[in-house]
């Protein structure tokens, strides 16, 4: 008797990983495809190729986007649309370096390509976004920009 | 090559990888503090030497430890011998190669993943290669499985799901829109944690069994419900970092229902509060022990920040903080480094018994300031991280100076605990690399 009780619930623990991993792989295609919720910004060749020079250059281990990377600089999300800083002063920092900040030496061109995508970044959203309305059940509502 | 040698060497190389990775983290967080770029090796570089080496040394030592202790529970040599020598060059191999990339400045990938891509390539072909003698193994193993036998298991097919999926990215169509990008970013890396966790948590419970004796333990019904809770986390729990993002709103609700499953861990660690002291009492002389008793405390602790994390109000002032890196470091050290050293000082101790009996009150020493320096390093990283998300957003440039300068003193005490930490934990790998590369006489499924 014990051991038919041990098989039954080996059987359900089997169901149940297979009912788990069904979940897993329908969710993760749903992620894939709608998680964006309507935002279908496009993103232009020259900030496809920004987006490569940001990793091939690592910037992310000092610069975050939405709060991910490291901390040795600041975010970047919205730097394009600050007021007090905006594209020529993302380049002049770019193209120099600071005390904090390597020269990386990039041409124009790579330069260009960096802020395209910054450009890219900045029109998805806000971050951090601390007049967003939120509810008890943890939806959050960006504030308008 | 008996199983055993075979898992010492992978061992040996994982302390390694811990010793590097704590060496590179008081580098980084030097340069960090106090440094600039002119350092010989720039903060872009000793952070992912960092990161990576960390996470190898995770991956390696769990590896390591799952497959010594399946080699005990059957009595017989490897399946594919030659396949693990295989998995062995070819893992190493590609990580001192990755290593050497960043040494070098050549990057290409993402967060936590910066090396070229290629590189993932063989990273994979070397877990299948694992996988293929785990599987072949635990056939052999008794059924029904015990719970960690499901947890080893999942966190071989998960690891390798997950892995395949943060490199969704080279596909064009999945990073020509940043928030899909960002969202599968954290989904995958999540599930890469909870992947790693399922190896370490399945180590923690055998070794908990073989220390206590208690056979009925991985057989009950309650590690069961925790074993699937677990794997449901693994699957959905990361959506909490992606509260910020300007996604769809029903990834938010999914994601903080399953956050809060985690209060039923928490309930479930004070209901068994009691049962732990009395089991704490008992085994505290045992080394092994010690270290799964530092980290069930730090489970506790990580636990709690984790699920104030999780509340989409709480987030929205600890995310891009240092509240972060105090739960990734909480986590890293605290619970997977702790139940990794448990499980490399049991091997040691089923091995080399008199060894470790000449080195016990060392170790103890060290264990306690490991544990405290842990602590402090913790509480300034939470600190600090409390004190930018109060002060707001850092988009202006005299902001972002100004709280840098607010939480210094806070990193001031994050560096000098971090060193007691690194000195602490670095002398306990060294020695078990020193222990490791004795003969060791009897295999251990004949002890």
């Amino acid at each position: 008797m014990k051991i038919l009780q041990v098989r039954v619930s080996t059987h359900w623990k089997r169901i149940l990983f297979f009912l788990l991993g069904i979940f897993f792989f329908g969710y993760s295609l749903i992620i894939y495809l709608y998680c964006s919720g309507n935002q279908e910004y496009e993103m232009s060749n020259a900030a496809k190729q920004g987006k490569l020079l940001w990793q091939n250059y690592n910037c992310n281990a000092c610069h975050q986007l939405y709060g991910l990377g490291g901390y040795m600089g600041p975010d970047l999300t919205n730097i394009i649309s600050n007021p007090n800083k905006g594209r020529n002063y993302a380049a002049i920092f770019i193209k120099n370096g600071t005390e904090r900040m390597p020269n990386l030496n990039l041409d124009s061109l790579q330069i260009s390509n960096i802020l395209e995508y910054l450009d890219y970044v900045d029109k998805s959203g806000k971050y951090p976004d601390r007049n967003a309305n939120q509810n008890w059940y943890g939806e959050i509502n960006p504030s308008n920009r | 090559m008996k199983n055993y040698m075979v898992s010492k060497v992978i061992l040996r190389w994982s302390l390694l990888f811990l010793i590097f990775a704590l060496l590179m983290g008081l580098y980084g967080a030097y340069i960090y503090i106090f440094g600039s770029v002119h350092s010989i090796l720039s903060f872009r570089q000793c952070r992912p030497l960092h990161v990576s080496a960390a996470v190898f040394w995770i991956l390696s030592a769990a590896l390591g430890s799952v497959m010594y202790f399946c080699s005990s529970l059957v009595s017989s040599k490897m399946p594919f011998g030659f396949l693990w020598h295989l998995f062995q060059w070819l893992w190493v191999g590609t990580i001192l190669t990755i290593l050497l990339c960043f040494f070098y400045a050549k990057f290409g990938g993402r967060e936590y993943w910066e090396f070229p891509p290629i590189l993932s390539v063989p990273l994979l072909i070397a877990w299948l290669l694992a996988s293929v003698n785990f599987f072949a193994i635990i056939k052999r193993i008794n059924k029904p499985y015990p719970v960690y036998v499901w947890m080893w298991a999942s966190g071989f097919i998960f690891f390798g799901i997950a892995f395949l999926e943060s490199n969704l990215w080279l596909i064009p169509w999945f990073r020509s829109n940043i928030i899909r990008d960002i969202t599968i970013q954290w989904k995958a890396n999540g599930s890469i944690v909870g992947s790693w966790n399922m190896l370490i948590y399945g180590t923690s419970i055998y070794l908990m069994e073989k220390i206590s004796g208690n056979k009925k333990m991985a057989y009950q019904n309650r590690s069961f419900l925790f074993y699937f809770l677990g794997l449901t986390n693994l699957m959905f729990n990361w959506g909490h970092h992606t509260y910020i993002l300007p996604a769809a709103p029903w990834v938010q609700h999914i994601s903080y229902a399953i956050s809060m499953t985690e209060w039923i861990v928490l309930i479930s660690i004070f209901r068994s509060f009691r049962i732990k002291l009395q089991e704490a009492n008992k085994y505290l002389f045992n080394i092994p022990y010690r270290f799964l008793l530092a980290s069930e405390i730090w489970l506790l602790l990580n636990l709690i920040l984790a699920i104030f994390m999780s509340i989409p109000y709480f987030n929205s002032f600890s995310h891009g903080t240092h509240i972060t890196v105090a739960h990734a470091m909480g986590t890293t050290i605290g619970i997977n480094s702790m139940i990794l050293m448990a499980s490399i000082f049991y091997i040691i101790e089923e091995n080399a018994s008199e060894v470790l009996k000449r080195h016990r009150k060392w170790i103890i020493f060290l264990w306690y300031i490991v544990n405290i320096s842990l602590l402090v390093f913790w509480l300034a990283l939470i600190l600090a991280g409390l004190i930018k998300g109060l002060a707001g957003p850092e988009q202006i440039s005299t902001q972002f100076t100004q709280i840098n300068a607010k939480i210094v003193p806070y990193l001031t005490w994050f560096y000098i605990a971090g060193f007691g930490v690194a000195l602490a934990l670095g002398s306990l790998a060294l020695m078990a690399f020193k222990i490791l590369r004795l003969n060791f006489k009897v295999p251990p499924n004949k002890i």
